[in-house]
């Protein structure tokens, strides 16, 4: 007899994800009122040690589907493999951490089950049989309450809203192998390939940010190489208050973010931009070199914890939500920052 | 090839939101095409543009939706189609998608169906990957980069933008495709094109137009409310130099306890 609430635990090439054990959390929470324990499931190929994993940070039993088929995530095996298992022995509650992989999954899965899915959310509360959720809307400019009111009610939630729990070794756990949904014939896709991000921390779940606006191109002390047009001598400009902000991350293990600015004007790729057409981010620390904190930007770091702004203007929005500010030129202040950080952490 | 691109009409990316007496309101805020939809709308004209065909925009929403539509006909979609119906005023993502997998099949022969990654309203995401199910199509989604496309076997090979990096995927069309900003800065709309836009008569399809009967919807949003007000004190750093403003940052950061 499986339990009420389950969670699915994504991986990536045999690695389960952070966002995993943190949504593993989450179920604990409601399980502490719902009765019984947690299911985990684990799908991939060679995945015996994430099942493992999964029971050590905290599930009661395990599905676990490994087989050649789903070596790489792919939407359609991943879907009917949860939704079949869900079909058979009928949970209340699936838990999905906001991954990529995971809220493409709890979509897929709320179509074969004719049911709701509520993504992203932040806060979780039981009330009856239904849970309660809180999710950001308008890209955290408004909480929205949201219910489900079907099951198995399906829910993503978002990375870093939980901690993640204290793996214990010792913690014993069923697991179940199953076999996969769908034959390697009948799946429409096939993954060709990776490029793998080079180097660099995930903004997604990075405990630390170090972010760059429109202001790291303004150093007019800067003499840029010959032949470059004025455009190109502003990206290079910029480039050059990049590597400041980079050296900064580095030495406090953080990621590197962007504004909307930075990133429309060619200076970083898109993957870096924060804000509202961005990524939103909720990290301890969040580090704003040179930008001056557009609605657009705030929706998508608002909620970080601890936000040091430096920046020239000393008008600039972003100081109104800052815990310290500097007014002053970046290119002076980060380089000092950098090495004041490396003195003291020690690196 | 026969391509189709969804949008939604959204509360401009600038517009202060807020909770008024348990309703949300955007005040005097432009309503525009998603931002990201936008994006979907330049990769549908591009592939149209290398491989002929058409290009159909489709919103659910009200009457007002109509001016999203516009905005797709004045980048260059060659027609638009408005599903609108009172029975949709509360929709929830699984009922939009079940409207739109169903204005896909009305329009008929579709190669592909084009989304943006999320509407910037309600930051749910999962229309397209909901929409592709409910066809029976690969959902390609995420996409930064569609690699390859051959009409005449139905091939198509993409790139996508996850977590770790990018994932290269080769699917079968007719397929559905979400797009991330990567895949190129939307085109502005021609003056031509505006007029164009500004002239077309839009058809509105109902729900009986698309034979579709609605029971409630799965999920509800009993409360809305505004976020809690961050309450932060900002100490300003200053120093004699870059060095001590340096030092002094960095021994309040430390003391945070966030490293």
């Amino acid at each position: 007899m499986a339990d009420k609430v389950w969670v699915y635990i994504d991986q990536f090439k045999g690695q389960p994800v952070a966002a995993s054990w943190e949504t593993l959390t989450a179920a604990k929470n409601l399980t502490a009122s719902l009765s019984g324990g947690v299911t985990a499931i684990v799908a991939g190929s060679g995945v015996k040690a994430a099942a493992e994993q999964a029971v050590h940070y905290g599930a009661d039993e395990v599905f676990l589907a490994d087989d050649a088929s789903l070596m790489d995530y792919r939407a359609e095996p991943y879907a009917s493999l949860v939704s079949g298992l869900a079909k058979e022995h009928k949970p209340e509650v699936i838990l999905f951490p906001t991954t990529t992989r995971g809220r493409e999954l709890a979509a897929m899965v709320a179509v074969d089950l004719n049911t709701g899915v509520l993504p992203d959310v932040t806060e979780l509360e039981l009330q009856g049989d239904r849970v309660v959720v809180t999710r950001p809307v308008y890209a955290g400019k408004v909480l929205s309450k949201a219910v489900c009111n079907t099951n198995p009610q399906l829910i993503t939630i978002r990375v870093r809203a939980f901690p993640a729990p204290q793996p214990d070794p010792s913690r014993q756990g069923k697991i179940t192998p199953v076999p996969p949904a769908l034959t390697e014939e009948s799946v429409l896709t096939k993954v060709a390939g990776y490029t793998e991000r080079s180097g660099g921390v995930n903004l997604n779940d990075a405990a630390v940010i170090v972010s760059g606006g429109r202001g790291v191109s303004n150093n007019p002390s800067l003499t840029p190489p010959d032949g470059l047009d004025e455009r190109q001598a502003e990206i290079w400009r910029a480039q050059q208050g990049f590597k400041l902000v980079g050296e900064l991350a580095k030495v406090l293990g953080a990621a590197v973010g962007a504004s909307r600015a930075a990133v429309d004007a060619g200076y970083i790729p898109y993957e870096h931009q924060v804000g509202q057409t961005g990524k939103v981010v909720s990290p301890d620390l969040y580090i704003a070199c040179g930008i001056s904190g557009a609605i657009q930007h705030q929706a998508g770091m608002r909620t970080s914890k601890v936000i040091v702004a430096i920046n020239k203007d000393p008008e600039a929005p972003i100081f109104k939500m800052a815990r310290f500010g500097v007014v002053g030129d970046l290119f002076e202040i980060l380089p000092s920052l950098t090495e004041a950080m490396r003195i003291r952490l020690d690196k | 090839m026969n391509i189709v691109v969804c949008v939604k009409q959204v509360p401009d990316s600038a517009a202060r939101v807020v909770v008024e007496e348990g309703r949300v309101t955007w005040g005097d805020a432009p309503l525009v095409i998603n931002p990201w939809d936008e994006y979907a709308v330049e990769s549908a004209l591009q592939q149209q543009e290398t491989h002929g065909g058409n290009v159909t925009a489709i919103s659910v929403g009200s009457e007002n939706a109509k001016e999203a539509l516009k905005h797709a006909l004045a980048m260059g979609c060659g027609n638009a189609i408005l599903v609108s119906d009172p029975a949709l005023a509360n929709a929830d993502s699984l009922l939009t998608a079940r409207v739109l997998a169903a204005a896909i099949t009305k329009v008929g022969q579709v190669d592909l169906a084009f989304f943006g990654r999320q509407a910037i309203d309600g930051d749910v995401g999962v229309t397209a990957a909901q929409t592709a199910r409910l066809l029976g199509w690969p959902a390609l989604t995420l996409v930064s980069v569609i690699a390859e496309i051959d009409p005449n076997s139905g091939k198509i090979k993409i790139e996508r933008s996850i977590e770790e990096g990018r994932q290269v995927v080769e699917g079968k069309m007719p397929a559905v495709i979400s797009v991330v900003k990567d895949i190129g800065e939307p085109r502005y709309p021609s003056f031509m094109g505006i007029r164009k836009a500004s002239r077309a008569e839009i058809p509105v399809w109902s729900l009986a137009d698309l034979g579709l009967e609605v029971s409630a919807p799965f999920v509800t949003w009993p409360e809305m409310k505004n976020p809690p007000k961050r309450e932060v004190q900002t100490e300003m750093i200053t120093g004699e130099s870059p060095q001590e403003v340096a030092a002094r940052l960095a021994e309040k950061i430390l003391a945070e306890k966030v490293l």
